[in-house]
């Protein structure tokens, strides 16, 4: 018990704090919100499984990847064909040149399910493609990178370029894909119709509850000796390699990890909106995801699923009463975090919170870790502007 | 292709050259500025696109003002936009450097991340001074049309136009930076910073100067496009990524290189794109690129630059 | 520019009213006492004594914004001279709107909170292929009515939409007979860029230019989304020496396109050209010298001289600044409240399936449509006649063809 405690909680803060999450997204969003406002919470989310797997990638990794839509995307894609190959049964589609096909490849003259649309109509398979596609996919990626030690900035836009790439294949290749429209009108999931209300309340509690085991796994892998090891990297990379350690596998795992994670926000996201289209894939949403995590504070696991709220809740509020101030004000707020708070959200509640003295008693030691963490960005920051 | 005489194939390779090499100046013009600021500090300015929308939205301007001002000058005022478009987007370059940039030198993915949000902040302005339509700045009649040295070769005119520029520029750039003593100044604060401050040099001054070069150039290469394509809040974002990857693929420090990946690209994309769909060309282009650098992080021409 | 418009809509009322005499839109105006709200309202919509409220739900952020402001300029024009002629069975229109913010489940969510929080009886909005796709969903299950204005490539007809704008084989296949006729074309180069609209078009016009006009393909291109360099594409042209380009380029690379078309020396005294992605709202973008000489194939110019026309243009200029044009998808976006209008007052009452009912019978018609005259089908879309548009310098259009009323065909045997 004590074990679980101290690694998948991360002690008494850590599990104050995911107690508090919990609390709210599992008992006050859905008491005091209508089912519509829900449902946006819970679009949310699934984005924020993609701020969390940042956390892992480039708060404790170092390693900036403007290509998390690439793995959300995955995850959502895989998602949809499943939903998309139940909803085209013959009788629904007896319209269709060829009944039994989604409805955008009858549009497309295709006569046949493509091959690699065969093995999504089992359930089984299309849980195992959400999960290892990505990591596979990151695998490839992160080997080639890592392996060669690339870094940095590099990283960052060649991620980005390959999220180009995987938005033009999309698009261009709609008999496939469903093209710019991306795969609508998603149904029932083995017969469980997921647009109905109730359907949407037990949706919303899975991917709470799922965004909440994540985290745990998440705070069990940063209180190994890998997480040790990432801040120590990201700290002195050089040091850790001289230690004897091969620095790229672990890069390259926590790549793997990051990608899954994503991936599972991604289907998540699918099941809730009930459709899945490239522009959760390309550029923007991939730096959006940057910005929930930087919001929320990239070294927080918890702190993030605030940052991705609070974005997203201001993007959704701003744009219904001064659409023309939005724009402003994200890119206000970005710069604001990125030059004030590094730490984001996080960070503030942790430099502040522990001088208000009913709040003390909710912080223990990891208070230091987290601050020693905040110098090591810094250090770290150092080391490579000095080059 | 045995419907086509030999004249009308070699003008058609003859047109092709030239898209190519088009393409090439139209490159290395927007990678310019962003390869000096990312070899000089590793700086990754995500906000260049809208540095030349700057350019772009400085050249409308000038011509509705002399459009309606000053008729007679409307064959002139596209040479005088090209330089005021160099001194706005370099004032506002020099500006973002002393509030936003120069906070943040020692973490360069967080100045990534500041200048995209600086990038919102532009497009909006754009956006609520000049509308969320298109706009199309009147083009002297110079600019307009092709030049035809036989009678089945036509050149374009403002393809011409950005080659010359880009030369020029790029001229321009390699005498400031190899043959000044400024840019003796730069080079050196690039190698060692702490050395280059002990001996004398202004090493926040220098910076400051970089960086406002390099967006100085990206609004020559905005107000250069408008004769190409388009001026929108949003129109600087079609040209980020291509930018990108001309200067990763060219490598960080090396003007050289930048000028070789443009190259490369250009006649890759232009050649891939005669023979097949302009999407798949795309595709097949960045997905090269992706694969050489994987193999090639370094880029095309730099000695070191692994992290 | 927009503050400005804001300000002048709110200044001015009541000023059009002798212009919609003229121009026949007030034609008369029911009481709602003789239309009590228990029996126009049995779906507990937002209708009371004197009130309906709708939605308006289009981009005002976001890259789609530049595109969709026309529209939604033209439906709050519409109901403004909709109240101002004693309303829809004597009630006034009341509008929430909305913003798309161009994301599509944005769309979707906007849409469901028009439904289901504000009760809203029709919703004028969406603009792309894919907000609708992604906001369809939500007003089938909800059993909303959504009034969608841009023309599209077809390939659907749902109970809760109707289609103001054409579908694809009506504005492609009279623009082809068009161009094979007057300037006996016979060989056609397909150019567009790489999303579902220009290649489900290009994919008719490859038919009917292949089976019924008897002429060849030499070409299909598909150019990215945001391209910006059409060099190879251009000479890729030159070598096959089409008689027509037939071109459905958008965006910033329409804008790309016509530069570097007309700086290769392809100019309209050489080379015919006709284009399913140009209206006003592009031309400013692209610049008339660009695009002199060169046909739009559209249902309706700004330039169109016919009265509704004469007068929709000035008061549309009045509402939202002398500088507005008006394109095709917003004279289209102008015609949802009406043909709303008229499918209420037919049914007598506001309930979707009522309203919907009536619009199913296949004679509402609308006689003082800007341009000219439509009459709503069965399937959903409108008849309506197509227009070749020649481009003058000026950025305006001479209309120098009008087919015959076409009639709707969204999905159209044979050219699948």
């Amino acid at each position: 018990m004590n074990f679980v405690y101290e690694r998948f909680l991360g002690g008494k803060s850590g599990a104050i704090a995911l107690g508090i999450l919990a609390l709210l997204i599992l008992v006050v969003l859905p008491l005091a919100l209508d089912l519509f406002r829900l449902n946006l919470v819970g679009k949310y989310l699934t984005y924020a499984f993609a701020a969390v797997s940042l956390v892992l990638l480039w708060g404790y990794g170092g390693i900036l990847s403007l290509g998390q839509g690439i793995f959300f995307g995955l995850g959502g894609y895989a998602m949809a064909m499943f939903l998309k190959l139940e909803a085209s049964d013959p009788e629904s589609t007896s319209i269709q040149t060829t009944p039994g096909i989604p409805d955008f490849m009858d549009w497309n003259q295709l006569t046949e399910l493509p091959w690699f649309w065969v093995p999504f109509e089992s359930f089984t398979f299309t849980l195992l493609a959400i999960l290892l596609v990505p990591s596979i996919f990151a695998f490839i990626i992160g080997y080639s990178m890592f392996k060669r030690r690339v870094g940095g900035v590099y990283f960052a836009i060649i991620t980005q370029v390959i999220a180009v790439i995987l938005t033009v294949l999309i698009v261009g290749q709609q008999g496939f894909t469903g093209g710019i429209n991306g795969i609508t009108d998603l149904r029932t999931l083995n017969g469980w119709d997921i647009r109905d209300d109730s359907s949407k309340y037990i949706l919303y509690f899975i991917n709470a509850i799922l965004l909440l085991g994540v985290i745990m796994v998440s705070k069990f892998i940063l209180t190994s000796k890998l997480g040790q090891l990432l801040l120590a990297m990201k700290d002195k990379e050089d040091r850790v390699r001289f230690s004897g350690y091969d620095v790229s596998n672990f890069k390259i795992f926590v790549f793997c990890v990051s990608a899954v994670i994503a991936a599972i926000g991604g289907a998540m996201f699918t099941l809730q909106v009930g459709f899945m289209s490239p522009s959760f894939v390309g550029i923007v949403p991939s730096i959006e995801m940057v910005i929930f995590a930087a919001v929320g504070g990239r070294m927080s696991l918890v702190g993030v699923v605030y940052g991705t709220l609070l974005v997203n809740y201001g993007k959704t509020a701003f744009s219904e009463t001064f659409p023309e101030l939005w724009l402003f004000l994200m890119g206000g707020l970005f710069i604001a975090v990125v030059m004030f708070f590094p730490n984001g959200l996080a960070g503030i509640y942790n430099k502040y919170a522990p001088k208000v003295k009913f709040l003390k008693p909710l912080f223990d030691k990891p208070v230091q870790s987290e601050k020693k963490s905040a110098t090591k960005i810094e250090s770290e920051a150092t080391t490579e502007g000095a080059k | 292709m045995g419907e086509y005489s030999v004249q009308e194939l070699t003008s058609i390779l003859a047109m092709q050259g030239f898209a190519g090499i088009s393409l090439f100046s139209v490159l290395l013009l927007m990678a310019l500025g962003l390869a000096i600021i990312f070899g000089q500090m590793g700086v990754i300015n995500m906000a260049h696109g809208e540095f030349m929308a700057m350019g772009a939205y400085t050249t409308y301007l000038l011509s509705v003002v002399t459009e309606s001002y000053f008729p007679a000058f409307m064959n002139y005022y596209f040479l005088f936009a090209i330089v005021v478009s160099f001194l706005v987007a370099g004032l506002f370059g020099y500006l973002t450097e002393f509030v936003l940039i120069r906070h943040l030198y020692k973490r360069p993915l967080d100045t990534l991340l500041a200048t995209w949000g600086l990038s919102l902040i532009m497009q909006q302005s754009f956006r609520s001074i000049f509308g969320a339509r298109e706009v199309s700045p009147t083009l002297p009649d110079w600019l307009m049309g092709s030049w035809m040295p036989t009678e089945t070769i036509f050149i374009p005119i403002n393809g011409m136009f950005v080659l010359g520029l880009t030369t020029l520029v790029t001229i321009g750039v390699f005498l400031l930076m190899y043959r000044s003593s400024w840019g003796l100044n730069v080079r050196a604060t690039t190698q060692n910073r702490v050395m280059s401050g002990a001996v004398g040099i202004n090493t926040k001054q220098v910076d400051r100067l970089t960086f406002a070069l390099g967006c100085g150039i990206a609004g020559i290469a905005g107000a250069a496009f408008t004769t190409i394509a388009s001026t929108g809040p949003t129109s600087g974002s079609l040209y980020i990524v291509d930018t990108f990857m001309v200067v990763v693929f060219g490598g960080a420090a090396s003007l050289f290189g930048t000028i070789a990946s443009a190259f490369t690209i250009a006649q890759a994309q232009s050649i891939l794109e005669f023979f097949i769909s302009g999407s798949m060309a795309k595709v097949f282009t960045l997905l090269a690129l992706v694969i050489i650098l994987m193999m090639r992080p370094e880029g095309l021409f730099s000695i070191k630059v692994r992290k | 520019m927009s503050y400005f418009s804001r300000r002048k809509f709110l200044g001015k009322t009541g000023a059009l009213l002798s212009a919609m005499v003229a121009a026949g839109f007030i034609t008369s105006s029911a009481m709602a006492a003789d239309y009590p709200t228990a029996e126009v309202n049995t779906t507990g919509l937002a209708v009371t004594d004197d009130t309906v409220t709708v939605g308006i739900l289009h981009s005002l952020t976001g890259t789609m914004a530049i595109s969709e402001t026309g529209a939604q300029e033209a439906e709050k024009l519409a109901i403004k001279q909709i109240n101002e002629s004693g309303g829809i069975l004597g009630r006034q229109i009341e509008i929430i709107q909305e913003d798309g913010a161009s994301d599509w489940p944005t769309f979707a969510e906007k849409s469901r909170k028009l439904l289901v929080n504000d009760n809203v009886a029709a919703v004028f909005g969406c603009w792309t292929s894919a907000s609708r796709k992604a906001a369809l969903p939500v007003f089938e299950k909800e059993n909303g009515l959504l009034y969608y204005p841009t023309f599209y490539e077809g390939l659907e007809q749902s109970k809760n939409v109707i289609y103001t704008g054409q579908e694809a084989t009506q504005q492609i296949l009279a623009g082809l007979d068009w161009v094979a006729e007057e300037k006996d074309a016979k060989t056609f180069y397909l150019i567009g860029s790489d999303y579902i609209w220009p290649r489900t078009s290009m994919k008719i016009a490859r038919i009917h230019i292949e089976k019924v006009l008897g002429g060849k393909v030499v070409g299909e291109e598909y150019k990215p989304l945001g391209d910006t360099q059409f060099g190879s594409v251009i000479n890729k042209i030159r070598l096959k020496k089409p008689d027509v380009i037939f071109a459905a380029v958008v965006g910033g690379s329409n804008v790309a396109w016509f530069k570097q078309l007309n700086a290769a020396g392809i100019t309209a005294d050489k080379q015919t050209l006709l284009t399913l992605s140009v209206t006003e709202d592009e031309v400013l973008g692209i610049g008339g010298e660009n695009l002199e000489g060169f046909y739009s194939v559209m249902k309706y110019f700004q330039s169109q001289d016919n009265p509704n026309n004469v007068a929709f243009v000035e008061a549309f200029k009045e509402m939202h600044g002398e500088d507005s044009v008006i394109g095709d998808v917003t004279q289209a976006a102008y015609l949802g409240p009406w043909l709303w209008k008229a499918a209420v007052e037919k049914a007598g009452s506001f309930d979707v399936d009522k309203v919907v009912a009536a619009s199913e019978e296949g004679d509402i018609e609308l006689t003082t449509a800007p341009e000219g005259y439509v009459k709503l089908h069965p399937n959903h879309h409108l008849w309506s006649k197509t227009r070749i548009g020649k481009w003058n310098k000026d950025g305006q259009a001479e209309v120098v063809y009008t087919s015959d009323l076409i009639e709707p065909n969204p999905f159209p045997e044979g050219y699948q």
